[in-house]
């Protein structure tokens, strides 16, 4: 992958043991309108760490996704990729606004899923994989394609290849939209709720990829889920949100076994 | 040609329908096909002008559309005729049917674009797709199939505006049929004639539309 030559910008990003940290939020705080998603947020994910985070609707963590894929931009405070600035940084207590060239080679280190698929319902399945590594990465069309099939065998497809979208079950299209994410090879997979949308009955399937996904490959995830099964064998770190902040953090048997916080007792015995 | 007390004669229908026909194909139906060509064209320009172009420009845009889409298809007609003199009409007619027409189908496609849901946008930004390929290879095709009713049915409309080419000289069918009546003194066969071609026409690309639409239709389970 080819680094952007990047602004320089203040502030320590190593964490104490010399690691660059995946992602890091400093002092981010996100409004709409007058309403403030999240407080003055402080948060670190290492490479290869899986972190999901849970908490009440409305408590800010699908926001944290929409801000490291640069769908949204933060009010106050940044965030850092591999320690580098993504949408902007702090000088002399000034922002400093990034390029959109530089945004766009964040953004190809980042890979995300949606609740609603958002698959191309004008292209069939393996042009909504292929799509991206070839006009984007600049892979060419057999290179594409044999990635693009290695990836529908691994979500069980191998014979939708030619379906469109709306030929499919729901399970189906965020399998292919899983695999579509895959296929730009990200170093960071966001997961935004994606079995939320999906018939009780094919959730597993869909959750089975992508422990699968988490096995296999070392890709860092940070996920957003009501699946606390899933969120407890899949991750590393749990951080529950409640109201733009942080709760609690801890790992999986932490939280889910001995919570600290009276607000993630109550959290967990309502969900579970 | 012996029955002429009669309000309907046979013989002048059978002697006008060759010209009216001829007339059609090579004036009313070309004009047609350039115009939309050309509205389509213009129009999509227009829409994606209005969205991607920094304020000014395309607040001026707006304008100039609003301006055309208030003021009649004749009058602009005789105002490109009177100002651009040396400009053959039937070319002027052509360029100013389907300039006005353009104003109506940016708004269509502004309406196909707006239809486009923001997770596709997201998608795209998800995976740093570019600016132009989000365009071409996502948003517009999404916004076409969405238009393509509404565009067909502006181009019949165009299509059946075409006599207005008539008041810059041009003669196209209508004209033609009037021509015959004022040589022959007999109005209603060529007129009538006239107004038969565009109602089958305008029949024919109607079930063309549809089909074409069903074509593009996303192929559902």
């Amino acid at each position: 992958m080819n680094t952007p030559p990047l602004d320089t910008h203040t502030g320590a990003i190593a964490l104490e043991d010399g690691d660059v940290p995946a992602i890091l939020f400093d002092k981010v705080e996100k409004r709409f309108g007058d309403h403030v998603v999240l407080h003055d947020l402080d948060f670190t994910v290492r490479r290869g760490d899986r972190v999901t985070l849970i908490g009440p609707s409305g408590s800010g963590k699908t926001t944290i996704l929409r801000l490291v894929m640069t769908l949204e931009e933060a009010d106050d405070g940044y965030i850092l990729i591999d320690g580098s600035p993504l949408t902007h940084f702090e000088r002399d207590g000034k922002r400093v606004e990034l390029k959109e060239k530089h945004k766009n080679e964040m953004r190809k280190r980042i890979g995300m899923v949606f609740q609603q698929f958002n698959l191309f319902p004008n292209m069939t399945v393996i042009e909504n994989i292929i799509e991206a590594p070839v006009h984007v990465l600049g892979l060419s069309k057999q290179e594409a394609l044999a990635r693009g099939r290695a990836l529908l065998d691994k979500v069980g497809l191998p014979d939708k290849e030619n379906a469109h979208p709306t030929q499919l079950s729901g399970g189906q299209q965020q399998r292919v939209a899983i695999a579509r994410a895959l296929a730009m090879e990200p170093e960071i997979l966001l997961l935004d709720e994606v079995t939320s949308a999906l018939d009780p009955e094919v959730v597993g399937e869909v959750l089975n990829i992508l422990r699968d996904v988490a096995r296999d490959t070392d890709v860092t995830m940070l996920i957003v889920t009501h699946e606390m099964q899933f969120a407890r064998d899949v991750s590393n770190r749990v951080l529950m949100f409640d109201s733009g902040r942080i709760v609690e953090e801890g790992t999986p048997e932490a939280i889910f076994s001995d919570p600290q916080e009276q607000r993630t007792r109550d959290f967990l015995s309502a969900v579970l | 040609m012996n029955d002429d007390k009669s309000i309907w004669s046979w013989d002048h229908a059978l002697a006008v329908l060759p010209d009216l026909l001829w007339t059609f194909l090579t004036v009313t139906l070309i004009v047609t096909i350039i115009g939309s060509a050309i509205a389509a064209v213009l129009g999509l320009i227009i829409a994606l002008g209005r969205r991607t172009s920094p304020r000014p420009v395309a607040g001026a845009l707006t304008l100039v559309m609003n301006f055309i889409r208030m003021t009649p298809l004749v009058v602009q007609l005789l105002f490109a005729y009177y100002v651009f003199t040396t400009v053959p009409p039937i070319v002027l007619g052509t360029v100013i049917i389907g300039i006005h027409y353009a104003t109506y189908m940016a708004e269509v496609y502004r309406a196909g674009i707006d239809a486009v849901p923001p997770g596709q946008w997201e998608a795209t930004t998800a995976l740093s797709m570019s600016p132009a390929r989000t365009w071409t290879a996502v948003i517009i095709p999404q916004a076409l199939r969405a238009t393509l009713p509404a565009l067909a049915n502006y181009v019949i409309s165009m299509f059946k505006d075409t006599p207005f080419l008539m008041v810059i000289t041009v003669t196209e069918l209508v004209r033609e049929a009037q021509l015959y009546g004022g040589t022959n003194f007999r109005y209603v066969e060529a007129i009538t004639l006239a107004g038969l071609i565009f109602l089958a026409a305008s029949l024919l690309s109607s079930v063309l539309a549809r089909r074409l639409e069903k074509k593009l239709e996303y192929t559902t389970a």
